[in-house]
């Protein structure tokens, strides 16, 4: 009882802590001290004073105001990535595992298919191909991040298939929707929901690393994996326009990912690897 | 290829220094073949593919296949370095971890694998060149083709690797110590050293071995963004340079070809399973 009350204790601080970072994302306009996109050439590199606390970058724009305007393009985008493909995904694998047949194998080819390309060597390719953008850059990580899903969810339905309650539903007359959506849907969420909080962190390190290769979320747009790359090579002279990206960029994705882990300690599911 | 924006008839032309006129981007569309229907041209790559020609880069007119040989070259020895690396480190970490479950070592590893496993592999790089080049000036920016031009790039691919490892490792090595054998060859007073080479490790390996084999694809994914911060002439930053020439058939190529090294070592691993476990082979 003890370990599940920390375990609760624990999921209850990083929800906060993720809430909190989303809230910083959703109200970034509000918060800025400066305009994130405002070129100032008596500022160029500047190191961190009171008016710009993390100084600014080789446009003289101010550094912290484009970290914060960042997380709004890095959460969000990893959040709505996540919550598409944990939708396309689970749907295809409930509808492949429910109607077996035809159906089946014609989804789970395309799974199949789909996993014998890396992720990020596809996500490269197809955001290399249709050019920069954060819409292609989300297409390009969620081509294949949807099977992940498929999988999990056709296998659960299929466990579930035979069990005594769905032959219950289905004998007073529900239709094959209200079954899966009523019945099925609620009793595989939890190890659904585990992983989907896992691909968080992973898909917030592929966008970044898009961005990062120039092929993601492009400038003037402000984005951490973008802004590294663009800093970079002004190391030398201003090296706090590249360590706070960094730092924003690694301290969001420790919280989502401590977030997956003690989600999934909490509801005691074993995540697909 | 077919829905991307930009014209790699023009783009070859504006990079051979040609001005650009109607006829001339009509003769060079012609010559790439590019005027063709979409399905066409994706039927005769099919069939070309097949037969392991992959066709020739628009840029410079080389066969493809032969680019992504020679750059494979690198990615290997790259990929073979990192994944040394990191099981040199992980398997001893994870077993002491394992077997002292809470002790200090398992603690501080935990942290410092969690911490490994949230950075991203070009960010390593970019805090890496920092401390090595620009504060120490130990090791060149520009990876050289020699070993020290290899340890910044193999670090890099190597630490969120061996995070992962760690703690995958961890879990695989922890379930196999709470077996029911495990209990059974303990009461009959067998060295703990014993159970935990001879049996533990050996049923532990097959789940191990998918894992690494697994990781070759983030390999070659994570390759193409540290080729191409430290300059390394493999396959990922080949893909890179050809992204901005608009070089699809090296795009398609590299693709095809880093599926195949994924789907094939993987299939490597399942012959091992045989090995290492006789049960495999009559399922």
């Amino acid at each position: 009882m003890l370990a599940r009350k920390r375990s609760r204790q624990r999921l209850i601080l990083f929800l906060i802590l993720a809430a909190a970072l989303m809230l910083i994302g959703l109200l970034a306009p509000l918060i800025v001290p400066n305009d994130p996109n405002a070129t100032n050439a008596a500022h160029m590199n500047a190191s961190p004073d009171t008016e710009h606390i993390f100084g600014t970058d080789r446009y003289g724009r101010c550094v912290f105001s484009r970290v914060i305007m960042g997380a709004r393009t890095s959460i969000f985008s990893a959040v709505i990535l996540v919550a598409s493909t944990f939708a396309l995904g689970t749907a295809l694998g409930m509808i492949a595992g429910w109607y077996g047949g035809a159906v089946d194998s014609v989804i789970m080819r395309i799974v199949d298919i789909m996993l014998a390309f890396p992720q990020m060597v596809l996500a490269v390719a197809v955001a290399g191909i249709l050019g920069g953008g954060m819409i292609n850059a989300m297409l390009a990580m969620g081509l294949s991040g949807w099977t992940l899903y498929a999988r999990l969810a056709r296998a659960q339905v299929i466990a579930m298939k035979k069990e005594p309650f769905i032959s219950a539903a289905r004998l007073s007359g529900c239709s094959d929707t209200k079954i899966m959506l009523h019945y099925l849907l609620p009793c595989m969420l939890g190890p659904l929901v585990v992983n989907a909080a896992t691909q968080l962190g992973v898909m917030m390190i592929g966008i970044a690393g898009l961005s990062f290769l120039g092929i993601g979320v492009t400038e003037p747009h402000a984005e951490w994996g973008s802004m590294i790359n663009q800093s970079r090579a002004y190391m030398q002279i201003a090296p706090w326009a590249t360590l706070a990206p960094a730092g924003a960029t690694v301290i969001t994705v420790m919280v989502f990912n401590c977030l997956g882990d003690c989600l999934r300690d909490y509801l005691d599911v074993e995540a697909a690897k | 290829m077919y829905i991307s924006p930009g014209d790699p008839a023009l783009k070859k032309l504006n990079a051979q220094g040609i001005s650009v006129s109607e006829e001339t981007l009509e003769a060079a569309r012609e010559e790439m073949g590019l005027n063709r229907p979409f399905l066409v041209r994706y039927a005769d790559w099919l069939g070309n593919a097949l037969t392991g020609d992959l066709g020739t880069s628009y840029k410079d007119g080389l066969p493809v296949a032969g680019k992504l040989v020679h750059a494979l070259r690198y990615t290997l020895i790259l990929s073979a370095g990192s994944l040394a690396v990191s099981l040199i480190v992980a398997l001893p970490l994870s077993v002491i971890s394992a077997v002292k479950k809470d002790g200090l070592v398992d603690n501080l590893v935990r942290v410092l694998s969690f911490i490994g496993n949230s950075l991203p592999n070009f960010l390593i790089s970019v805090l890496l060149m920092y401390f090595f080049c620009v504060k120490t000036r130990l090791l060149p920016v520009i990876a050289e083709e020699n070993f020290k031009g290899l340890i910044m790039p193999c670090l890099a691919l190597a630490i969120p690797m061996c995070s992962r490892f760690i703690r995958q490792f961890r879990a695989e090595i922890l379930e196999q110590l709470g077996r029911d054998y495990v209990f059974g060859a303990r009461a009959r007073g067998v060295k703990s050293s014993t159970i935990l080479f001879k049996n533990v490790l050996h049923n532990a390996m097959i789940p191990i071995i998918t894992i690494i084999a697994l990781s070759v694809g983030t390999l070659l994914g994570g390759s193409v963004v540290v080729e191409t911060i430290f300059r390394w002439p493999g396959l990922g930053k080949l893909v890179m340079d050809s992204i901005t020439a608009r070089d699809y058939p090296v795009i398609q190529g590299f693709v095809i070809f880093s599926s195949s090294v994924y789907v094939l070592i993987n299939l490597a691993a399942d012959i091992c399973y045989r090995r290492l476990d006789p049960r495999v082979g009559e399922m």
